[in-house]
């Protein structure tokens, strides 16, 4: 599970607003690690009979002055069985305004992307599960003026 | 006797009347008295799980589309609700708008959290397009653990169609509880 960055943040009002573009890559059926292995039977199945769906989503998680948690969804998916289980996206933008409570964007180093999902089965326990893998990525101490997303 | 009460039909629906003005009081009073444990034991049950979730309703029917294709209109919900699990992205949540009855399932999409645990988070339904602030109350921005019903744990698809039926032909309603009643009044225990 690999994603990539770049980004500027921009005010609006009074609260910080990130952008940040990514790549994801990743395997949902083979949840141990990044490697694809076809013959290894410990390989965990994660579209079973029993999954209708999974509901993928990339998250934002950091600390600020003002809040000792934050957790924003940048992104979402919806992956219905049958779909292709390798995602490889390049290049996506962020479908939902990453705005903080607060200034505590700029100049925060550690902003850790991790990538989630939600398995919604036919009938029964609705589990949460974080992949494997996740990425810091720090914004940098100025904001951008120019408004060129 | 059990052909007579299997179903309601012309002959049976007479048969039925006869029983009933042959049971002598005494049969009556069994009768209610074991119907009133029935319904005493099922409030029982509730009230046991409200209490092991910690949720008010730990049950709860899905009434609107706007979390498909994950939940439709009729699907049943079981929530937790523990004091102790924090609210993260990403998690299903069923609140109620402050001053409102109904109670809306949807995805936390935003927290935040400051040190000495207090929570406010942002909603929104999978299948909208945008997130909840429009059902909050006016000039409410985000939720907090008190307008939180619960989290949902699991499911069961269509199961809870049944109330909804019941809500929108209340004719339904009736009819099914006549039916309940005369079965649990007339059943005699041979």
């Amino acid at each position: 599970l690999r994603k990539n960055v770049e980004d500027f943040t921009g005010p609006r009002e009074r609260s910080d607003l990130g952008f940040v573009t990514f790549d994801i890559t990743a395997d949902i059926l083979n949840r141990k690690n990044g490697l694809q292995t076809f013959r290894n039977k410990n390989t965990l199945i994660i579209f079973d009979w029993n999954v209708k769906q999974l509901f993928l989503y990339l998250s934002a998680e950091y600390s600020t002055k003002n809040n000792a948690l934050n957790q924003v969804v940048l992104w979402d998916k919806i992956m219905l069985r049958g779909d292709n289980p390798r995602l490889s996206l390049k290049d996506m933008k962020s479908k939902y305004f990453f705005f903080d409570d607060g200034n505590g964007l700029k100049g925060n180093r550690n902003i850790t992307l991790t990538l989630s999902w939600n398995v919604v089965p036919n009938a029964g326990i609705l589990p949460l599960v974080t992949g494997s893998g996740h990425v810091s990525v720090p914004f940098p101490d100025t904001y951008e003026t120019t408004k060129s997303y | 006797g059990w052909p007579r009460r299997c179903g309601i039909r012309g002959r049976a629906v007479m048969d039925l009347f006869g029983d009933l003005r042959r049971m002598n009081k005494r049969q009556l009073y069994y009768q209610v008295l074991n119907f009133a444990m029935i319904v005493s034991s099922a409030l029982m049950i509730w009230k046991g799980l409200i209490v092991v979730t910690g949720s008010e309703s730990p049950i709860v029917v899905v009434l609107s589309g706007s979390m498909e294709p994950a939940f439709h209109r009729g699907d049943l919900l079981f929530l937790t609700n523990f004091h102790d699990d924090p609210i993260r992205a990403g998690e299903i949540v069923v609140f109620k708008v402050e001053g409102r009855d109904i109670p809306i399932v949807h995805r936390v999409i935003k927290v935040h959290e400051k040190g000495n645990g207090n929570i406010k988070f942002l909603t929104k339904g999978d299948n909208n397009e945008v997130d909840d602030r429009g059902l909050y109350k006016e000039g409410q921005n985000w939720l907090e653990k008190k307008d939180v019903v619960g989290r949902a744990r699991g499911f069961l698809p269509y199961v809870g169609m049944v109330t909804i039926i019941m809500n929108d032909y209340p004719k339904f309603k009736y009819a099914l509880l006549a039916v309940m009643g005369a079965y649990v009044l007339l059943k005699r225990e041979s």
